[in-house]
């Protein structure tokens, strides 16, 4: 299931994932206005379709309390114009859009005391996976799919070892997670999914010019990629979430059962229930004779 | 990546196939039969007529099966995954391995096998290092030392594909044993010898050598290709390792992929303990800093220890100035997914699916593929139990093999959660 598809289609035609944040928390602080975010979104998408007729967008929401595919270009011709004003993208999008906004707001005011602000990136990233493996067991010619998360959210510790799951088997299917990330700090999650799996992380200075950034760094298929000089890497924030607290740190303990991650020493492994002695084990102390490189 | 090293194997070894003339004299377009094995995907039906297997349901059906053995058996076993274990692979290139009884010969399955081992090995046992040895013309040679990185191995073995001359168990074991005999004693002395040879061409008493690995408690377990042979079996016997003689490809890989998690005679005798790590940031492409190891001057890339701020170049290692263990956190997480395991789903009955008080979802929750049979009825799905969102069984498989997550349980914030924070 998990091998990765042999490559007889065509190489420059894509399948576009696209996951689209729309946490209510993070768009009301947000100094780009959610409407023109979409705006510059929706021409985007639309040039995807128009780059390569056979090109293929499926959307999917990130929202605060659920997610929910909202467009699949397969599904709706994109020929011409409906009713003579808007193709269909727009419309379909817009309307499963809105639906989807409301939904997720109603099922905040039901349960109103969550602390966090992220969104739900974990199901979506899941979602799309799988919406990728029906392509690839669709037969031999499918689009080159790829994941693009436009994601404004901080990152959600909670989430980390579902997000860490997704990106290895994402990995795994040899599929790039490209992040667009329009939020004030650096996500760390984005940052680890786009190295490990060959994507590209950016985060846009600009955000007038956020249509741009997209269709020169986020548009190109996988096989035009390697002729282009893309956005190279400001580094990857390589930190861990602990299991006690879901902290984000640079440096903890270890268990050495299970490679649970704690921010302090523990009595005993709330994971797996070993009981660990009194002081904890700095490998060093023992490599100090390490061997001497041989001849 | 893994594929692309996979084609260039299976693109090697097709080549090595052609200019063999030792084929067995079968023409072009029957060793296209013979390689195919296309008889094997037939299956004879009540009247007597040929009909392609029906792999689908076979394999779901295979899958459940595998699925509950594995839930049963997770409850039981507790695997140290913290363990650090010094494993040399010892592979025979000699001639023997040219043989083509495994297809397309012993040497190429042989290569693949060994890649997936290696990936899998650090899967499993992510704190572990792993060398690799051949054997060939008499002598061993050394390919790669002591490392962490799969990357590194798999290229320096699929560069070295070729076998001639005769297998030197003596002195492939002497060479692992110099390695193997320097290295710190809280880690586990391995050797893994995957054998084709049914002879061993050796210079002095192989007896003594055997002995010097017990002494240095070293344990040596052998996978062979052809049959059984005594000093195999001794020296398995003496060091405390296993034997197994392969009987065709499935079975090899199977012999394997045992050998990846950590034998249960060390896993019990460790300890557990927390072990204080550090998890460095990588550094842009564009920086420029001196790095502690080689103490060079690099552009870009590289690690950052978090406790004093030198800088490293490879993951895992331990930091040269503060002496702490860095490890990059994907390394660790790539076995999270044996700590929270998803439940099975469950079959959704035939008696939900025609209940009208139930609304039945019309499509799969993760692909959006339609769970309705051609005439508009429902069809075969499965739910999970925690979020009852419905999943065509391709998604079943899929989330249980390779995803780890369930799209359903991710994709709804449960109020439980929010407690989490803070
Ligand atoms: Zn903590
Ligand atoms: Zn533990
Ligand atoms: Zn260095
Ligand atoms: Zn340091
Ligand atoms: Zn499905
Ligand atoms: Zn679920």
């Amino acid at each position: 299931m998990a091998s990765a598809p042999s490559k007889l289609y065509a190489d420059d035609v894509s399948l576009l994932v696209v996951l689209l944040d729309t946490n209510p928390f993070f768009w009301s602080t947000s100094s780009l206005p959610f409407s023109k975010f979409l705006s510059h979104v929706l021409a985007f998408l639309n040039s995807i379709l128009v780059l390569n007729q056979l090109n293929e967008v499926v959307v999917i929401g990130t929202g605060y309390a659920s997610c929910k595919y909202l467009y699949n270009s397969s599904s709706y011709s994109n020929h011409g114009l409906e009713d003579g004003r808007m193709p269909a993208l727009c419309t379909r999008l817009l309307k499963n859009l809105e639906e989807f906004v409301i939904g997720d707001e109603q099922s905040i005011k039901e349960d109103p005391r969550g602390g966090t602000m992220s969104s739900l990136l974990s199901g979506s990233l899941s979602m799309a996976l799988c919406h990728i493996q029906k392509v690839f067991r669709s037969g031999s010619l499918h689009p080159q799919p790829r994941i693009l998360c436009l994601q404004g959210s901080p990152d959600g510790p909670e989430q980390y070892v579902a997000i860490m799951n997704a990106i290895f088997s994402a990995q795994r299917s040899m599929v790039p997670i490209d992040s667009c990330y329009i939020g004030s700090h650096n996500s760390a999650f984005l940052q680890q999914a786009s190295y490990i799996t060959g994507g590209v992380y950016l985060k846009p200075q600009q955000m007038d010019g956020l249509f741009q950034y997209l269709s020169t760094v986020f548009a190109t298929d996988l096989h035009s990629r390697t002729f282009l000089q893309l956005p190279k890497s400001v580094g990857v924030d390589f930190r861990a979430s602990c299991f006690c607290h879901k902290k984000t740190i640079d440096m903890g303990y270890v268990c050495s059962v299970c490679l649970s991650i704690f921010c302090k020493h523990h009595k005993k492994c709330s994971t797996c229930g070993s009981v660990f002695g009194e002081t904890p084990v700095e490998l060093d102390s023992v490599s100090k004779q390490k061997r001497k490189t041989p001849e | 990546m893994n594929n692309g090293e996979n084609m260039r194997l299976n693109g090697e070894a097709d080549e090595e196939d052609d200019d063999d003339d030792a084929n067995g004299g079968l023409a072009a377009w029957e060793r296209t039969y013979a390689d195919d094995r296309s008889w094997e995907a037939l299956q004879e039906d009540e009247s007597g007529l040929l009909r392609p297997i029906d792999n689908k349901a076979i394999y779901h059906a295979q899958y459940r099966r595998r699925l509950r053995s594995l839930s049963s058996l997770a409850t039981t076993a507790r695997i140290q995954k913290g363990l650090i274990r010094y494993l040399y692979i010892i592979i025979d290139f000699s001639r023997a391995a040219t043989e083509m009884d495994f297809r397309p010969s012993r040497m190429a399955v042989v290569a693949k096998h060994v890649e997936a081992f290696v990936r899998e090995f650090f899967d499993q046992n992510p704190l572990s290092q792993i060398g690799l040895v051949t054997m060939k013309d008499g002598v061993a040679h050394w390919l790669t030392d002591l490392g962490g990185s799969p990357e590194s191995h798999v290229k320096a073995l699929m560069g070295k594909l070729e076998c001639s001359g005769d297998a030197s168990l003596q002195n492939g074991l002497e060479l692992v044993h110099g390695y193997l005999n320097q290295i710190p004693s809280y880690g586990h002395r391995e050797v893994l010898i995957l054998y084709s040879a049914l002879n061993s061409c050796d210079p002095g008493d192989i007896m003594e050598t055997v002995q010097k690995c017990k002494t240095s408690k070293i344990r040596c377990s052998v996978i062979g290709l052809t049959a059984e042979i005594f000093i195999c079996r001794h020296l398995c016997q003496e060091t405390g390792g296993s034997y197994s003689v392969a009987l065709d490809e499935s079975h090899f890989k199977e012999l394997l992929l045992e050998h990846a998690p950590p034998p249960p005679a060390i896993a019990d005798s460790a300890m557990p303990n927390l072990i204080k790590m550090g998890f460095p940031q990588r550094a842009a492409e564009s920086s420029i800093a001196i790095c502690s190891c080689h103490k060079e001057a690099k552009v870009g890339g590289g690690y950052t220890c978090p406790r004093c701020k030198a800088r490293v170049c490879e993951l895992p290692t331990e930091c040269r100035i503060c002496g702490l263990t860095l490890i990059s956190s994907p390394h660790l997480a790539r076995s999270y997914h044996h700590l929270f395991p998803i439940i099975p789903f469950d079959e959704v009955t035939d008696k939900v699916l025609h209940d009208p008080r139930h609304q039945t979802p019309k499509v799969c929750f993760g692909c959006q593929e339609s769970l309705m049979n051609p005439g508009n009825s429902p069809g075969i799905r499965v739910s999970c139990p925690k979020c009852k969102q419905h999943f065509c069984l391709d998604c079943d498989i899929y989330i249980h093999e390779s995803l780890h997550n369930c799209p359903g349980c991710e994709s709804f914030r449960r109020p439980k959660l929010a407690t989490y924070d803070e």
